[in-house]
């Protein structure tokens, strides 16, 4: 008996410091709107500063001093990346923010090992707090109950801080509306600043208070930003109470779950999200999202089909692209196949992300499951190589088909949290079911049949799937359905009361973005010869996210640019220095900030002033005049 | 118009990603892919290991007279990025052979790439059997001790002691499970009275340490394994501790001896241990006191682990050059199959028959020092006592 | 001799929000052609009947039939392709779509080419979208994003999708809110010459009286959630618990002589 109580009280210290973080990310999340990708970071930087404080100056005050201004020097940062960053794209199209997040948080996790070393860093135990509590024969740790004390009494202040202070009410109502507060003469500015500045604070805060319990080490970040946002999503956006019971849920089933299925950590959190978001389609304590009101002056460019002249220019430079193997080495090649492979993959979630307005949080799964495919046709049934081509990505499909189903039942961020969710259960299995998959050393020797096998066949093998399924998307919409798309994402209330079936057609959509992802990965498989759970991955998904972002969500051609110019700098930047999340970062943020639009979208606001500049006909005669005045 | 771009946009990436460092046609090149953004606590004292060959090899006249350069990749941590790093090598940089890796899907995947392009690779640090055995090819040479030599080593520890009921505690993926699983056989084989009263999977990078080291003091082992490391091992540590989970119980442990690992733990190391690592403190050989002082000199810092495989890589890879005569593929290997050559802890062969190397590993058991964590009662085991007989090794093997 | 359904009949239709009555026993019919307005003041539960017609929100209790048939509990998908077209108090368009477009989508759909993945939409109807945004006026915009509109103009978008799946019966709310009166106007003579060309049966909610009494045939008054008065114009301009509920607002009596007071 005493072993169940000790193993409960173990579950609410996990808890408590699950919590610390997630309500941070919640708060943030509530009343700004941003889906603060970099919140690990913060809590990486946290501990970071955390262990230098407590190593400089000793004793309790020390290390308590050292805790608490850590967590404020953290928040300060935090103030700055919202001013300098966050200010210029809350307008921008939904989830830029998570580009720009995501940007610092690759300049993080290369900058903590710039300034801290590449060593783990072990900090010293609490003082006060150094041993255990004898409970019936069982040992709990002195700081656990420190944790365990501490998680309410944090929820009990922000609760105090949003009941009975007036900026509390000012941000209950912008979590509510946020044109409200607008409305009320509140500086928004500044409510959003302090709301940033808290929810930062408590991450570093958590982070910090990971000393005495953890090493201190480069990939925090990573660790627990993931596990985090699955809290706040359990719990439904924007409410603490709802974090906080979802982390004492998702730790105390942890901790229990384990004695059981000792496997079961590595998917628990994923496992209870899907359920939770199936059944409670908000979170345990969230209510509906209200529907996103369109920021005025965000007139989109309405989306035409190509005239003539630009598909003789695409046309054009099709054609010259398939003249690479003319004059470029065997490198270039394999290299320019992997780009084409991710324009592809980027493509189809264009589609689906800004076709339909659905951002999947877990694409990677379709990718990955066409890959998988592929590794099973060739390996186990020995099918040739066009047959798996052409079969493989049906796992894709199918998978889609599947998750597809529950998933667009939902919307928002809670869809791309169910997608993430479906995407690291499809991970853990092929993690996992190592008789079968191969586990994490993955299957080998998929490599292409003569016909592709030289890089000058594949690239021009790769680039002509990848033509294909750019052009079968773009046709798809300008078709019938592509418009039908577009009116779900646009007005969910008016498609309806035209007769569509919304969730039918987005279904669908799920089913082909996910089939087109799926012919992306039987690539990807032939041309690294293996298959591994990493081509389902979490990293996968979020590149797909950015070269869509990169490119210009709103946008017909964004998904293509974004994978191009990411892949291909990505892909060089790694190639050139052992810093490329600091430069690969720097140069995403500089994006967000630079072009709020994306690349795409900024040559179109580009070309629309020249537009506007010479007025057509008169081009000719206008010029001089204009110079003159 | 947008398509144009794209398209002009991508020649110009690919044309930058074609330019390359320029090397002098005469030197010999060898490629070399680690995780230097995704590990940097295990790469950084790896690169400061070879690095230091490379100036030994030239300031020595080179291989066979001619220069040696190194170009080296990271890899992010991720398979297919190692693939495109190894091909930028092979294609682009026209490199001799493939060194390095430390994760075991990096290494199965360059050596996967090694076979298909007929390339030389000698895998540095990646643990898994399946390396040299059920996917080992005729390309792909490994210098560190497998999985399986390292477990062999500890049970022969492990086995004699008194302890019947055992726990395991591993991360939850493939290094973990086939390192848990060999132990348990070779153990079993040499003690068919035991018991293994439970197992924890923490997910690798990600164990809730209170709840796992509750579950295994519940289930009352006389003895664990353990076999989590970096970040995992010392939250684990500390909460057992606190806990009291190792009071009273044998401990087994993989690679915790290692300075990569041992080091972080200060005074949290904890006490009798049994363990594979390398105690540079107290080695007292000639090959070792060279490699030590000169390690010593160039970067006034103490060697990890990982800069004796770093180093030892690129000697290796050198030896088999010189010996091959040539950077022909099919003579490298030719070479490489049986070749004999000194290491900082020795002479070691690598073996003809799995291309496994005898480099050894050292076992002993942990203690604090100053606060700091050390191996005592340490001795070396050479690798070549720990490897199954030809004939298992035969089966185990696919034929090429 | 068996009497034709009326096209729209109500019954009893209630609907509470926790303690609040938004609409209680509502019961009221429709005939082909005629034009029927539905007032109260503010918060009288008019757009909560609607919404209950269309099938955007579930009467707790109370039937709806069209035609006969059972509406009650079918989706508002499927009460369209029943022929039934609806503009909203708040305009729901889509935003990112040109104007054509946001019609085209009602003729994709009621042509039934929704899953058609490889037509070219840009053609497909095009001709009959024109026609209509022509017939409410909106022709010369028809190139425009819709999130570019002003109101009335949204309005007017409205009623054009509104009218594309040849509708049997027309939900309007608040038709002419945000336009200028002699718009309103003219677009509710518009829309009563398109109910008496095609037979379209209308009801339309509005608080300018001025057009109410002039376009409808029949008005009923909601207050509190419930009908209080059914009639002409004439006999709902005279009934004195209408008056007492207007009273102060004065549109009532002088509106018919006083065209656009209330703008
Ligand atoms: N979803 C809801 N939840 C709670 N109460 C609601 C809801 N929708 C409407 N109500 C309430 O029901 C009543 C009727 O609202 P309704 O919108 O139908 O009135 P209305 O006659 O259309 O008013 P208006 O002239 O302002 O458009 C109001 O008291 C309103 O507050
Ligand atoms: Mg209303």
């Amino acid at each position: 008996m005493a072993f169940y109580v000790v193993q409960f009280l173990t579950g609410l210290a996990s808890a408590a410091s699950l919590f610390l973080v997630a309500s941070g990310l919640s708060i943030i999340f509530g009343v700004t709107r941003i889906v603060n990708f970099a919140h690990g970071a913060f809590y990486m930087i946290g501990a970071y500063i955390a262990f230098t404080l407590t190593e400089r100056f000793s004793g309790a005050f020390g290390f308590w001093g050292g805790v608490v201004a850590a967590a404020l020097a953290v928040a300060l940062i935090g103030v700055l990346v919202e001013i300098v960053l966050l200010r210029r794209i809350y307008h921008a199209p939904e989830l830029f923010q998570l580009l720009g997040t995501f940007g610092l948080t690759l300049m993080v996790e290369d900058l903590v090992v710039l300034i801290w070393g590449p060593d783990d860093l072990v900090g010293r135990r609490a003082p006060g707090f150094k041993g255990a509590v004898d409970f019936f024969g069982q040992n709990i740790p002195s700081y656990d109950l420190f944790l365990i004390a501490l998680g309410p009494v944090v929820l009990g202040v922000l609760w105090l801080l949003f009941q009975r202070t007036r900026w509390g009410v000012l941000v209950r109502a912008a979590t509510q509306d946020r044109d409200m507060v607008a409305a009320l003469g509140v500086n928004q500015k500044w409510l959003f600043t302090s709301v940033f500045a808290v929810g930062v604070f408590l991450a570093a805060l958590g982070g910090a208070l990971q000393i005495p319990r953890d090493a201190v080490h480069h990939a925090m970040d990573l660790r627990i930003i993931v596990e985090v946002f699955v809290v706040v999503v359990i719990g439904g956006l924007g409410s603490i109470v709802g974090a906080f019971v979802a982390a004492v849920l998702v730790s105390e089933l942890n901790a229990f779950g384990i004695l059981i299925f000792p496997k079961i950590s590595i998917i628990l959190v994923f496992l209870v999200m899907a359920v939770v978001l199936i059944v409670r389609p908000w979170g345990l304590f969230g209510k509906p999202e209200a529907a996103a009101r369109k920021t005025p002056g965000l007139s989109v460019n309405p989306w035409r089909p190509l005239t003539l002249n630009e598909r003789l220019a695409s046309l054009a430079a099709l054609i010259i692209a398939a003249m690479l193997p003319l004059f470029a080495g065997n490198y270039a090649l394999t290299v320019g196949s992997e780009i084409a492979i991710f324009v592809i993959f980027a493509v189809s979630l264009h589609f689906l992300m800004s076709v339909g307005g659905l951002a999947s949080f877990g694409h990677a799964a379709y990718f990955g499951l066409g890959a998988y495919g592929v590794a099973f046709l060739a390996k186990m049934a020995g099918l040739p190589m066009i047959v798996c081509l052409l079969l493989g990505p049906l796992l894709g499909c199918m998978g889609a088909a599947v998750f597809g189903f529950f998933a667009v039942q939902l919307s928002g961020v809670y869809f791309a949290m169910l997608t993430l969710a479906f995407a690291q259960i499809v991970w853990s299995i092929a993690f996992q079911w190592v008789s079968v998959t191969g586990g994490d050393n993955g299957i080998l020797g998929v490599w292409p049949e003569k016909w592709a096998a030289s890089p000058s066949h594949f690239y021009w093998l790769a680039l002509g799937v990848a033509a294909l399924v750019t052009i079968a998307l773009r046709v798809m919409v300008f078709s019938p359905f592509g418009y039908a798309l577009r009116a779900t994402r646009d007005s969910l209330l008016r498609s309806e009361a035209v007769g569509i079936n919304a969730k039918r057609i987005q279904w669908t959509a799920f089913v082909i973005a996910g089939t087109t992802a799926g012919i992306g990965g039987a690539l990807f498989a032939y041309l690294k010869g293996s298959v591994f759970p990493d081509n389902l991955g979490i990293s996968l998904s979020v590149d797909a996210l950015v070269m869509v972002l990169l490119g210009g969500v709103e946008t017909v051609s964004g998904g293509v640019i974004g994978a191009i110019v990411y892949k291909a700098l990505n892909i060089w930047l790694v190639s050139q220095t052992d810093l490329s999340k600091l430069v690969l970062g720097g140069f995403i943020v500089l994006i967000v900030v630079v072009f709020p639009k994306g690349i795409v979208g900024m040559l179109e606001i580009l070309a629309q002033r020249r537009r506007k500049s010479s007025p057509p006909g008169s081009s000719l005669l206008a010029k001089p005049v204009e110079s003159a005045e | 118009m947008r398509a144009r771009n794209s398209f002009v946009g991508a020649a110009f990436a690919l044309l930058a990603a074609g330019m390359g460092h320029s090397a002098l046609a005469d030197d010999i090149k060898i490629g070399e892919i680690n995780s230097y953004s995704l590990l940097p606590s295990f790469t950084e004292p790896y690169r400061k290991g070879w690095q230091l060959a490379v100036e030994e090899i030239n300031a020595a006249g080179g291989i066979n007279g001619k220069k040696l350069v190194v170009i080296s990749k990271d890899d992010g941590g991720k398979p297919a990025d190692a693939q495109t790093a190894a091909n930028e090598l092979v294609s682009s940089e026209g490199v001799a052979m493939l060194t390095g890796t430390f994760l075991s899907n990096i290494g199965l995947a360059v050596s996967d790439f090694a076979n298909q392009k007929k390339v030389f690779f000698l895998a540095a640090e990646p643990l898994t059997d399946a390396v040299t055995w059920a996917k080992g090819n005729k390309y792909t040479f490994r210098l560190r001790p497998s999985n399986y030599m390292q477990a062999a080593m500890l049970v022969e520890a492990a086995s004699k002691l008194p302890a019947k009921r055992w726990a395991t505690i591993a991360p939850n993926y493939e290094y973990g499970q086939s390192a848990v699983a060999v132990f348990k056989k070779l153990m079993s084989e040499k003690r068919p009275d035991i018991q293994w009263v439970d197992e924890q999977w923490p997910p690798q990078g990600k164990i809730d340490a209170g709840p796992v080291v509750q579950a295994v003091a519940q289930a009352n082992p006389e003895a664990i394994l353990n076999v989590t490391f970096g970040p995992d091992l010392v939250k684990l540590v500390r909460e057992g501790n606190t806990r009291g989970l190792f009071k009273g119980r044998e401990v087994v442990s993989f690679l915790t001896g290692e300075p990569e690992y041992l080091d972080p733990l200060k005074e949290e190391t904890p006490e009798g241990w049994i363990v594979t690592g390398y105690p540079w403190y107290s080695i007292k050989t000639p090959e070792h006191d060279a490699f030590l002082k000169a390690y010593q000199a160039k970067y006034n810092d103490y060697p990890r682990l990982g800069s004796i495989v770093g180093y030892q890589t690129i000697k290796a890879a050198a030896a088999i050059i010189a010996k091959a005569g040539s950077t022909d593929t099919d003579k490298m290997i030719a070479a490489a199959e049986g070749i004999s050559m000194p290491s900082p802890f020795g002479e070691i062969t690598f073996r003809k028959i799995d291309h496994q190397s005898t480099l050894g590993a050292f076992v002993g058991k942990t203690a604090q020092k100053d606060g700091k964590g050390v191996m005592v009662d340490t001795s070396y085991k050479k690798g070549s006592d720990y490897l199954p007989s030809d004939a298992e090794v035969e089966k185990l093997r696919p034929k090429d | 001799m068996s009497v034709a359904p009326p096209l729209l009949a109500v019954e009893g239709l209630t609907k509470s929000y926790g303690g609040i009555h938004a609409v209680r026993g509502v019961s009221f019919s429709l005939r082909p052609g005629e034009i029927l307005a539905l007032i109260g003041p503010n918060g009288a539960g008019k757009s909560t009947c609607f919404d209950m017609l269309n099938g955007q929100n579930k009467p707790d209790s109370g039937h709806v039939r069209l035609l006969g048939e059972e509406t009650t509990g079918k989706k508002p998908r499927d009460i369209w392709r029943m022929g039934v077209g609806r503009t909203f108090q708040i305009t729901a368009t889509f935003a990112t779509m040109t104007v054509r477009e946001n019609v085209q989508v009602a003729l994709i759909s009621h042509g039934r080419q929704l899953f058609n993945l490889w037509g070219s939409a840009p053609n497909v109807d095009r001709n009959e979208a024109g026609r209509l945004l022509e017939l409410v006026g909106m022709g010369g915009y028809a190139d425009r994003p819709c999130g570019e509109l002003a109101y009335g103009d949204l309005k007017r978008l409205e009623l054009a999708v509104a009218l594309a799946n040849d509708p049997k019966l027309l939900l309007m709310d608040e038709p002419t809110a945000g336009m200028a009166p002699r718009e309103r106007v003219e677009l509710m003579r518009l829309t009563a010459q398109i109910a008496k060309e095609k037979s379209i049966g209308v009801l339309f909610t509005e608080h300018d009286m001025d057009v109410v009494f002039e376009h409808a045939d029949r008005i009923i008054v909601l207050n509190r959630g419930t009908l209080i008065a059914e009639g002409s114009p004439a006999e709902v301009r005279g009934n004195p618990q209408v008056q007492a509920i207007y009273l102060g607002e004065g549109l009532l009596y002088e509106g018919g002589h006083r065209e656009g007071a209330s703008a």
